[in-house]
């Protein structure tokens, strides 16, 4: 057995990090498509609030950070959806206000700083089993929404107003998404922390991006990049004795690059090779007249 | 002939003969806008008193300038805005509130998931249109199905149907949208036509894709649009919209002086002996 797995605090952490790293990118992939990456930022921020709450009040932390996201999730996205405020204003708020309640909370109880310091740069190696059940029920809720949603959530990101005219509960959908958003925020906080909680819901989708063609794939490859981070950060930072959060996060930013590559070298190819594969000779040949792809 | 000329001249100049058999007046109503206001954040009225219907059969053509309210018209019979006053119904019901969205497609000037990288083939696109409510093994439905070939087959882009919607000009991802629109085998068919990125070649096939699902198949049409010259030709109804109707008829009862008023300038001489070239 290779030494990693000899460690009890690292088979969890590879569990841990294992579950976060399908749950993340699977529910990034809309995140990013509807351009709401950034109630993933303000989300992780309110998660910090509810962390300082759970330390003061030593109830445990991550389960307030859960309510705590998950209803101010509704709260951003009713504010949105009825146009009180346009949708940065809502986050806007919501992310200093909850911000500024963690640092008064944190300021009234010097005590717990190293324990915070976990939370804001991810804390897998010391993941409990506590942890561990409360992000393997939210994967499970999440699979199961992805999956059985899967219409309505394509449809939503494709475009809402269409979404609406193809008889999608839109509002219904939306609400649920910045629920479970808030969800995802509080399972991968765990891992790579408050301050990087972004980067694992983000980042592995972008990379899919860049080489799907269709939807399944999309999501099926933002998943194999985000485990694909988490296994190959974890061991560099096992071996190389390096913050395991950072070194997961820094590993996505190398698969983005990777698949910016492989996505180039494959653009190049296509155009060499008459590109039967893709369609472009077949749409060509047709009598449409053809806008060249660099306008789109 | 100037932009004082009356009505009757015009018909005299077209009669209604030439435009094939027409429709009987007595047909269900698909449409209806009755006294219709809206304004935005209780500003300047975007849309003023507006009643018009459009009929099972029709192809209604909505014409008006930049800044018309047409846009607003067509978000108001789809239920995604609600009038300030009046009302407006689909199928004899309040848009707002009508569900039955089967029987309706919509094909929108653009879409908010493209230019994201938005991972899907046209196939995967066009099968949106087929989603009749909640269906929990959606995620592993087959592609391929019958409709969505016949669709793309109508539309003209079976050839591709495998490439990513992101690739495609602006006329293909059009033609995607009419596929994913009509896939369903809606009643009635909402349209709102680009301004811009389809050339002129683009915009004809356009319209005669539309007059066909028209006519040879059933579609009742409510399209928007600024080209006047392409709508007369096929379209059945027209409605002159610049906030408040300001023609409700068949495309040829317009005259010189709707059009002045319209754009605000006289623009029918011109308009006149183009159409008479396309006859």
């Amino acid at each position: 057995m290779p030494e990693i797995f000899q460690f009890d605090f690292m088979t969890r952490a590879l569990i841990g990090g294992s579950m976060v790293a399908i749950l993340a990118p699977a529910f990034g992939l809309f995140i990013v498509l509807r351009r709401l990456s950034l109630i993933a930022d303000t989300l992780s921020h309110v998660a910090l609030m509810g962390v300082a709450i759970g330390f003061v009040t030593s109830i445990y932390p991550t389960f307030i950070a859960l309510i705590a996201t998950t209803s101010s999730a509704a709260g951003i996205e009713q504010l949105r959806s009825r146009g009180r405020l346009p949708g940065d204003a809502a986050l806007a708020i919501f992310l200093y206000s909850s911000l500024a309640i963690a640092v008064i909370v944190i300021s009234k109880s010097s005590g717990f700083n190293a324990d915070l310091f976990g939370y804001l740069f991810g804390t897998v190696l010391s993941i409990n089993d506590r942890d561990l059940w409360l992000i393997g029920i939210l994967l499970l809720v999440v699979i199961v929404f992805v999956a059985s949603f899967y219409a309505e959530l394509t449809q939503s990101a494709f475009d809402q107003d269409l979404a609406h005219v193809s008889g999608v509960r839109v509002t219904a959908t939306n609400l649920a998404l910045a629920i479970l958003t808030g969800a995802t925020v509080t399972a991968s906080m765990r891992v790579v922390g408050v301050l990087m909680v972004g980067a694992l819901i983000v980042i592995p989708v972008l990379a899919a991006l860049r080489l799907a063609r269709g939807f399944r794939t999309a999501l099926l490859l933002a998943i194999g990049f985000g485990l694909l981070s988490v296994w190959v950060g974890l061991a560099v930072a096992f071996y190389a004795d390096l913050a395991a959060g950072g070194s997961i996060v820094l590993t996505t930013v190398a698969m983005f690059a990777l698949a910016e590559v492989v996505g180039k070298a494959k653009d190049y190819f296509s155009a060499r090779h008459g590109a039967s594969d893709t369609g472009w000779s077949a749409s060509t040949s047709s009598a449409e007249p053809e806008i060249d792809a660099d306008q789109r | 002939m100037d932009a004082t000329d009356s009505v009757e001249s015009q018909v005299a100049l077209w009669p209604e003969e030439s435009d094939g058999p027409e429709l009987p007046t007595d047909r269900p109503v698909v449409c209806e806008f009755t006294n219709t206001w809206y304004s935005y954040g209780g500003g300047e009225p975007a849309v003023e008193d507006v009643s018009f219907q459009v009929r099972k059969g029709d192809f209604a053509a909505i014409l008006g300038p930049n800044g018309s309210g047409k846009t607003t018209l067509l978000r108001l019979a789809l239920g995604l805005l609600k009038p300030t006053r009046g009302s407006v119904e689909l199928f004899g019901e309040s848009s707002a509130r009508f569900r039955d969205w089967s029987r309706v497609g919509y094909v929108p000037q653009r879409v908010e998931g493209m230019g994201t990288r938005f991972p899907a083939t046209v196939e995967e696109i066009v099968e949106q249109g087929l989603y009749r409510g909640f269906d929990p093994l959606s995620i592993f439905r087959r592609h391929g199905r019958k409709e969505v070939l016949e669709a793309l087959d109508v539309a003209g882009i079976s050839h591709l149907r495998r490439r990513p919607i992101e690739s495609l000009s602006v006329g293909q991802r059009q033609r995607a949208l009419i596929a994913r629109a009509i896939v369903g085998q809606p009643d009635l068919l909402f349209l709102d036509e680009p301004v811009s990125g389809v050339d002129a070649v683009g915009r004809d096939r356009f319209h005669e894709l539309i007059s066909s699902l028209n006519r040879e198949h059933g579609m009742t049409v409510f399209l928007i649009s600024h080209d006047i010259g392409a709508v007369m030709q096929g379209a059945t109804v027209c409605a002159c919209i610049n906030r408040t109707v300001v023609f409700h008829g068949p495309p040829h009862h317009i005259t010189g002086e709707h059009l002045s008023e319209l754009y605000g300038f006289p623009v029918d001489v011109l308009l006149h002996d183009a159409l008479h070239e396309h006859r």
